[in-house]
């Protein structure tokens, strides 16, 4: 069998060229505006500058990366860098930004063949093809980034290099790629525990001499931070108020499929079978606009809870990676940790985008490959995380697109999979009747609730449909495959508390011994 | 396995899907504008006119402006989505004031027809196709099959990015040869006069499915026999015209006004540049200036049937389902050489049969293919769509290239100089292609590069024809 990473590189460009004439959202307007802003304000304004609400609110070296586009855009249009400008989209600067995320992608690419390499799997195999279709083709980011707007692939491409570093043992560099990557978009602080944990372990208390490893990691990984940071020291409140608003409410207008959207439904639910009276009806937690909201029969969530929450659940894993005495099975746990920890702070965290769910699925696409079991949870949290991210793609023009690429992308892991494991995925009479059940939101939101006329009655009910449906299987997974990772059985959990986990994983590691 | 025929029908919607997010035909270029209007048009001339209307000139139905002039069945599925217009916004069919509407909703909506008939006729179909295919000739090749015909990038972009509805009849036509490769003649009849009722270039395939269905009859045992297939399968057809003609059937002046408007005969042997056999010519001897349209017209019929009536008797004498589908890829290919007013998308026709010979020669066919869409990059160029167009050829090429599914090793590999020719052809094409696109033609030729696309492409059709023929008949 011949190995197709080269046709299928083609493939996915040729098809991410075929979007540039698609809806975007106003993150293209976002990203346009700090084009003009970091091309033509001086450096001390770049945080400052309000004249567009879309204020820059990525850390520098983003900032520094969209100077750089900027070098090259105003060749190609200079009107879109100015900063007054609002809401400029000539053909020119649409297709500029388009082919920049297009070009952009090829460092996710290399990213995927470095990490391919570092887990052993080898080109032209069946394994190899299937990884490169799931990550090259994948749904999500052609979604997010291509259709949407966003520029998710390169940051995806710095975050496999850096786990590919990682697998290779490479630590400085894997550190050093890691600390680049939280410059760009510090989102991805919810998987530095994952990374935190292992290099202490691997790097730091391993090879013999901590004090002096200790010392080298952390001066690689705050090199970075320092070029980053640096230029902006004198206005670091300013700049940390941008990064971390916490103005927002608890859940995104659109509520992304985690507990929180579990929450909110059942107070909504509560609500309507208590028939509480609601005088602060007047915030409605699905009405479009970002703002708080006032949980009416359960009690308010505050962030700080939020925070507790995320951290406690992060925990086992991180124990039990910290545990694994051999670096093989560690190698794989830091992989399931990765995934585990972002899937905690998107389950649990403070006003989480449903694109967070990415941070999920990307690393599972390659664990996908590893093990069967594994394979099996990916393809549950896939069917609903990339359903999860529809309401994002809401414009009569997307909704076929949206759901025949979702389609294609689910028939072909499926295929893939059965493929790489020679035998079917094997799921559960109930998660088929889940998945299937994703059938009837579209029906109900296109055909029976035009016909009835609740369509205007409950604007959001389709979303909010969504947001519960998806994040049931969200959960699903992530309890089972905690579970999983943790290596115990799912039926017995049931009953048995976090500290039993532990001295479990204790135990095991006792008799292993 | 079921789960790669959901991804290549899936995938084959999602390409077309957002494909349909592209400029159309006569997108802002009053006042004819292109075929988006006249298929808008003929919505609002059947929602708003009484059916015997729908072909004769009056006060208004202007048929200088885009009059209909596709059979029934397609005025009938105006009208089903003229009605649908009307209850979405009533602006949008409206009689006179809607002309050269062009708002954002209108296209989605226009748009959105389209993606229904191929979710609801042309992706079932092909499947059916495809299936038919495999359990006629068991050459395990559904999947590749599936894959050409959902991804083949000429069909979508006239469809979905220029605007059509081959993909109604291209349906119909794809049913019938299922129907037929399983020995469901009756089927074959009735899906293949609806197919001929839709689009009256249909005709390019009546002559096989003719000659096949009569030598099923004659080679019945019994004289009862035949008469009872012959009756059912002429019933089969002619009640079909009848039920779909029958609101023109009141007078003879009113069909043969339906006729004259299905073949119009004043509209001269070509309009714009085709790679047909006459448009070739035309570059040495002006066939306008020197032949009456008549004449032409005559002599059109003639070579036509010269070229079809040995492929097709031969089918009629040694009938087998192979010898159909070589049929009817050469009677297709001689009809849009040799006969009066080719359109370029005409080759749409041939598509088919082509993927349909795809399980015998693969090399050959996807060679045909890529060609076929060359040849229409002038009207692609036309409705700006060059971008989408190169991107789906390259899709389209390095999905063959990794055909990651069950494939038949030893197929890809090309013979060599089979493989050189086609080489040498494809850089051809592309050297040419990207030459007409870069450099601006002298002012005295403002059409020489469609014309030397449609030469290359003629000499390649005429090319195939011949190896078709030398197939059939060796």
């Amino acid at each position: 069998m011949r190995g197709y990473f080269w046709q299928l590189v083609g493939i996915s460009c040729a098809i991410k060229v075929l979007l540039l004439p698609a809806y975007y959202s106003t993150d293209f307007e976002v990203h346009r505006n700090w084009l003009a802003i970091t091309h033509s304000l001086p450096l001390n304004r770049w945080y400052l500058d309000a004249t567009s609400e879309w204020t820059l609110d990525y850390p520098p070296f983003f900032a520094y990366f969209e100077w750089l586009l900027s070098q090259v855009a105003k060749y190609v249009d200079p009107n879109m860098l100015i900063v007054q400008n609002l809401n400029y989209a000539s053909v020119r600067t649409v297709h500029f930004q388009r082919i920049s995320v297009i070009i952009m992608d090829l460092i996710y690419m290399l990213g995927v063949r470095c990490c391919m390499a570092a887990l052993g799997i080898v080109p032209s195999t069946q394994k190899h093809i299937a990884g490169c279709m799931l990550l090259f083709l994948n749904v999500g980011l052609i979604f997010v980034d291509h259709i949407h707007f966003q520029y998710n692939g390169f940051l995806f491409g710095i975050l496999l290099l850096s786990i590919s570093a990682l697998l290779r043992q490479r630590y400085l560099w894997s550190a050093f790629a890691f600390a680049v990557l939280l410059n760009f978009k510090h989102i991805f602080l919810y998987m530095a525990p994952a990374f935190g944990v292992y290099l202490l372990k691997f790097y730091c208390l391993a090879q013999g001499n901590f004090g002096q490893n200790t010392l080298r990691l952390l001066a690689v990984g705050l090199v970075p931070f320092v070029l980053s940071f640096g230029p902006f020291w004198h206005q670091l409140p300013q700049l940390m108020s941008r990064l971390f608003p916490f103005k927002r409410g608890l859940t995104h207008a659109y509520w992304a499929p985690n507990i929180w959207a579990l929450y909110n439904a059942a107070d909504k639910v509560a609500v309507v079978a208590l028939k509480r009276t609601t005088e602060s009806e007047a915030t409605s937690t699905t009405s479009g606009l970002v703002q708080e909201v006032q949980h009416i029969v359960l009690p308010t969530i505050t962030p700080s809870i939020t925070f507790a929450l995320t951290f406690l659940f992060m925990l086992p894993i991180l124990i039990k990676l910290y545990m694994t005495r051999s670096r093989e099975q560690a190698r794989l746990l830091f992989m399931r940790a990765v995934v585990l920890c972002s899937c905690s702070s998107f389950m649990f965290g403070w006003h989480v985008h449903e694109k967070a769910i990415l941070m999920c699925l990307i690393p599972l696409c390659l664990l996908a490959l590893l093990d069967r079991r594994d394979a099996r949870f990916a393809y549950i949290l896939a069917v609903a995380g990339y359903y999860s991210l529809f309401p994002l793609l809401f414009e009569v023009d997307l909704l076929v697109p949206r759901y025949s690429l979702y389609m294609t992308y689910m028939a072909m892991m499926y295929g893939q999979l059965e493929r790489v494991y020679k035998c079917k995925p094997n799921f559960h009479l109930l998660e088929w009747i889940y998945f299937l059940g994703f059938i009837t939101i579209p029906i109900y939101e296109h055909i029976v609730s035009r016909l009835l006329g609740l369509h205007s009655l409950f604007p959001f009910m389709p979303l909010l449909l969504t947001s519960v449906y998806s994040g049931l299987g969200v959960l699903y997974f992530y309890v089972r495959y905690y579970i999983y990772a943790m290596d115990l059985k799912w039926p017995s959990f049931g009953k048995r508390r976090v500290t039993q986990i532990k001295s479990s994983a204790t135990k095991r590691k006792r008799k292993t011994k | 396995m079921y789960s790669e025929m959901i991804a290549a029908i899936f995938g084959g919607l999602a390409l077309r899907s957002i494909i349909s997010m592209n400029s159309y035909s006569g997108f802002n270029q009053a006042p004819m504008f292109g075929d988006y209007e006249a298929q808008r048009h003929w919505q609002e001339v059947t929602t708003n006119l009484d059916v015997k209307n729908w072909y004769t000139n009056g006060t208004h139905n202007d048929l200088q402006y885009w009059g209909l002039d596709y059979p029934p069945l397609t005025a009938y599925h105006s009208y089903l989505t003229g009605r649908v217009a009307k209850l979405l916004n009533y602006s949008y069919v409206e009689l006179h004031t809607s002309r050269g509407i062009e708002t954002k909703e209108h296209k989605s909506f226009m748009r959105l027809t389209v993606l229904a008939a191929d979710i609801l006729i042309y992706m079932p179909a092909i499947i059916a196709i495809s299936v038919c295919m495999d359990l006629t000739f068991e050459k395990n090749l559904k999947h590749h099959l599936l894959v050409l015909l959902a991804i083949y990038p000429g069909q979508i972009l006239i469809d979905n990015g220029h605007f059509q509805y081959n993909n109604i009849s291209l349906g119909f036509l794809a049913l019938a040869v299922a129907a037929l490769l399983c020995n469901r003649n009756n089927i074959a009849a009735l899906t293949f006069t609806l197919a001929l009722n839709y689009k009256q270039m249909e005709l390019y395939h009546a002559l096989p499915f003719f000659a096949y269905l009569l030598s099923v009859c004659f080679s019945q045992n019994s004289l009862r026999l035949f008469v009872t297939k012959l009756l059912m399968i002429a019933t089969t057809v002619l009640a079909t015209f009848f039920i779909l003609w029958y609101p023109w059937l009141s007078s003879i002046d009113a069909t043969a006004q339906v006729l004259y408007r299905l073949f119009p005969l004043g509209r001269g042997v070509f309009e714009d540049k085709v790679a047909n056999f006459w448009c070739s010519i035309n570059v040495i001897y002006k066939l306008k200036k020197h032949i009456v349209n008549h004449e032409m017209a005559l002599i059109c019929i003639g070579t036509t049937l010269l070229a079809v009536l040995p492929t097709n008797v031969q089918l009629f004498c040694r009938r087998s389902k192979y010898t159909f589908i070589l049929t009817l890829f050469n009677t297709a290919a001689a009809f849009f050489l040799f006969s009066f007013q080719v359109h370029e998308k005409s080759i749409l026709l041939i598509l088919l049969p082509s993927i349909c010979l795809f399980a015998w020669w693969p090399n050959e066919m996807l060679w045909f293919l890529k060609m076929s869409v060359f040849s229409m990059t002038p009207l692609l160029k036309k409705d700006n769509l060059v971008v989408p167009t190169l991107a789906l050829m390259i899709i389209f090429q390095l999905i063959f290239m990794c055909s990651y599914f069950e494939t038949n090793q030893n197929i890809m590999i090309r013979k060599n100089w089979i493989g050189l020719i086609i080489k040498i052809s494809e850089i051809l094409m592309i050297s040419i292609l990207f030459a007409s696109l870069i450099i601006e033609p002298p002012a005295r030729y403002p059409d020489i590069w469609p014309l030397i696309i449609s030469i290359i492409s003629c000499a390649h059709i005429f090319m195939f024809l011949v190896w078709g023929y030398v197939q059939q008949f060796t």
